[in-house]
């Protein structure tokens, strides 16, 4: 493994980040730093999927989110238990009936925006391709409608496979690959701001549709319990584990699990990256006009890698839903899941995966460590305030748990200022 | 005519609504894009602080007994569009400034304007909590108007809020004070030369700074003015605009960025919209189908209520694919 990016000032701080987890577990317990380290380990891939789309390629990736909900509706579709009263019922041949209805739309599309060869050009090729996008919608509605209506009434929803979580993963990945190939293909051509914006509102169409396609997602009525890939802690319990040890031990095991995930995908990209194939990219991240003009397809690049970090981020959206063991739509916030990922790539350091992975570590802690410790601060505080007769603070529950949005907030604006290329640069050499 | 009435209270009166928010929150991206290359994400949260401190300045009179013929919230709102511009300006002082003096890229900043956003979110909710206020509590009554419906020959009223009526008012006094200003005033001549080309304008002697600082207090002031006018219209929480703040930008892309008349066309296409894709066709085509004898199914809406605010972003899909200037001609990024 490449230690390059590491360097003594990354040992330092690795060294630095153990002791403060350290104290963490001498004051909240064993079973919260598992719980800290389960998920701290899931979102580190997800910033590595950042990492190669950012720090390697130079893509403002802001629709994460979207990436991250599709790979939890994946395990869910996967894992979940099977619902056979919906296989028993017509829902099937509905929604076969559906997805033929969709078939014929796209082809119509196609069909559509291909008129130029039947000598149909400018404006009467507009005219064709959004006549096209109509009637598809309206035969997709009409076959859609009828069949979503009846799964709910009938069989709720439509189940997940029953299958072993480890496959709804890799089956998260696959979906979020060709979801990102969609919008790569459509977004790319935009750069930096537009791009943004463009994937931020992409992100929120993906999730108004998983939160509203009840039939298939179960929507708000979320999906629960999904199974683990190790033992959970309630098996544990019955094999005799007490109620406190079953959670941690289930908890570090299903960690072991992420943490060989993450450390297979991080010894793949580090040695992607001094690869011939990761000089490329960088050359297309810091000059996309020059590196086209030595020959390389920049689009198709871009592309490709827009592909591979949302895979990973299409993983690791399905490993934090089935360690959640439940999948909410309603649950999924920008924050949460998208600008606390930027800020994990950006205080890490963008372009060194060694970086990226302390930042991820780092700010998960902050972000799980901010709300107690804000606790902390305010019971104090109106403990104080009522002893000098001010009364007390209300509401202290509620409002410490927004204090680590805030504590993000400053941490990103303090980074961007004093430290702009993070905690761990990337290392730049120029004789390689 | 009973069907224009209901088409005129379901897609008219509340597309006039979401558009002049929209509008007059888009107005304030598109000018600090224009000014200063970069999409400030920070703007829905401005809307939501000038619209708490409005509701904060209201309470106060309210204390203090004053009793108005219009809302108190409305009354106070020259007082928060202070606040908020200045509150802007420490803003961009504090944050967006450091990183403007190092050349930083105009992405940094935008990334700087999400880790704002995310500090005035915590604060605002370590401050307010995070439950639901409503500017018209116990003393004070929304009051409705009643437009009979007879003078189009109909029978139902169509139905108007006090805050509807006052927004619709003040939105086109933003827009006619935005267009004198840009149009006649020396200061705004400055501000247009600047959007085209900053270095030139620079050269000709133009104070830059000053008209930064300019920017961000119309940006500011606007942002007050549309974040209170939707807390009157609606209720006041704390993710009130951070919702709405990627229409907004939907809008101002739409509109093109960098065009503040696109912006308004923007923020009114958009609105517009959404109110027409959730509309139930049904009820205006139920004479049509029963003088063509077809039953019409109850609901035919072009999209289901659910998405309502994905039209939004549909829009702003389509129009970055097929012409990311915008209607009207947009500055490049």
């Amino acid at each position: 493994m490449n230690l390059g990016g590491l360097g003594a000032r990354g040992l330092l701080l690795y060294a630095g980040f153990a002791i403060v987890l350290l104290l963490v577990g001498l004051w909240q317990g064993p079973t919260s730093v598992a719980l800290i380290l389960a998920q701290a380990l899931a979102y580190s891939l997800l910033a590595l999927g950042l990492n190669i789309q950012f720090g390697y390629g130079g893509l403002f990736n802001f629709g994460i989110m979207g990436f991250v909900m599709v790979g939890g509706f994946a395990t869910v579709f996967v894992s979940a238990e099977r619902n056979d009263a919906f296989w028993v019922s017509d829902g099937p041949l509905l929604l076969g009936r559906a997805a033929l209805a969709f078939a014929a739309g796209a082809l119509l599309v196609w069909g559509a925006r291909h008129v130029d060869r039947l000598g149909i050009r400018g404006a009467g090729r507009g005219v064709c391709v959004v006549l096209a996008w109509v009637v598809g919608y309206v035969v997709y509605r009409s076959q859609i409608d009828p069949a979503a209506a009846s799964i709910e009434a009938t069989s709720g929803w439509v189940g997940g496979l029953g299958l072993n979580p480890v496959l709804g993963w890799a089956f998260g990945g696959v979906l979020a690959g060709i979801i990102a190939f969609i919008v790569g293909r459509i977004a790319l051509g935009l750069r930096t701001d537009y791009l943004a914006i463009a994937t931020i509102g992409i992100a929120e169409i993906i999730r108004a549709l998983i939160k509203n396609m009840d039939w298939l997602t179960r929507g708000t009525l979320t999906v629960t319990p999904l199974p683990w890939p190790t033992p959970r802690p309630q098996e544990l319990q019955a094999i005799g584990v007490g109620i406190q040890e079953s959670f941690t031990y289930a908890r570090l095991g299903f960690a072991a699990v992420v943490a060989i995930v993450l450390v297979a995908v991080f010894i793949l990209i580090s040695r992607a990256y001094r690869a011939p194939w990761g000089r490329m990219m960088r050359a297309i991240r810091d000059n996309h006009i020059a590196a086209a003009s030595m020959g390389k397809n920049v689009t198709a690049r871009q592309l490709e890698i827009f592909v591979l970090g949302s895979i990973l981020m299409g993983v690791s959206g399905a490993i934090l839903a089935t360690f959640n063991q439940i999948f909410d739509p309603g649950g999924y916030l920008q924050v949460n899941h998208n600008f606390l990922i930027w800020v994990m790539v950006i205080v890490g350091g963008a372009g060194n995966n060694w970086g990226t992975l302390l930042g991820a570590l780092l700010i998960y802690l902050v972000w799980v460590i901010s709300d107690p410790a804000s606790q902390f601060l305010l019971n104090n505080l109106s403990d104080w305030a009522s002893s000098l007769g001010w009364g007390t603070i209300p509401e202290i529950d509620s409002r410490a748990s927004q204090m680590r949005v805030f504590v993000l907030g400053i941490v990103i604006c303090l980074v961007l200022r004093y430290a702009p290329r993070g905690l761990l640069p990337e290392v730049i050499r120029r004789s390689d | 005519m009973d069907e224009l009435i209901f088409f005129i209270n379901k897609v008219m009166v509340p597309g006039l609504v979401t558009g002049s928010v929209y509008a007059l929150g888009a107005i304030g991206v598109t000018l600090i894009f224009a000014i200063l290359r970069f999409a400030h994400f920070a703007h829905g949260d401005m809307m939501t602080f000038g619209a708490f401190l409005s509701y904060v300045l209201a309470g106060i009179l309210a204390g203090m007994g004053v009793v108005l013929p219009i809302p108190l919230g409305f009354a106070v709102l020259p007082v928060a569009m202070v606040g908020t511009a200045l509150l802007a300006l420490g803003i961009d002082k504090a944050f967006y400034a450091p990183l403007r003096q190092r050349g930083a890229r105009p992405v940094t900043l935008l990334i700087a304007s999400i880790g704002v956003t995310m500090m005035m979110q915590g604060l605002i909710r370590l401050f307010f909590g995070s439950g639901n206020r409503d500017f018209f509590g116990a003393t004070e009554v929304k009051e409705l108007y009643r437009i009979p419906g007879s003078i189009i020959g109909g029978s139902r009223p169509i139905v108007l809020t006090e805050p509807q009526v006052l927004m619709f008012a003040v939105t086109l006094v933003a827009i006619l004070a935005v267009h004198y200003f840009l149009t006649t005033t020396r200061l705004g001549k400055a501000m247009r030369a600047m959007a085209d080309n900053s270095a030139l304008a620079q050269v000709s002697g133009i104070n830059t700074q000053l008209v930064v600082v300019v920017t961000w207090i119309i940006g500011g002031a606007l942002a007050a003015l549309a974040g209170t006018m939707l807390a009157l219209d609606v209720n006041l929480r704390p993710d009130l605009a951070f919702n709405i703040v990627l229409p907004i930008f939907a809008a101002a892309i739409v509109g093109g960025l960098g065009n503040s008349y696109g912006a308004i066309a923007g923020g009114m296409l958009i609105g517009f919209t959404e109110a027409l894709a959730v509309f139930n066709w049904t009820a205006v085509l139920r004479p049509l189908g029963e003088a063509l004898n077809v039953a019409l199914p109850a609901n035919l809406a072009i999209v289901p209520t659910e998405y309502k605010l994905t039209v939004a972003f549909v829009i702003l899909v389509i129009t970055l694919l097929v012409r990311p200037t915008g209607i009207f001609k947009g500055l490049e990024s």
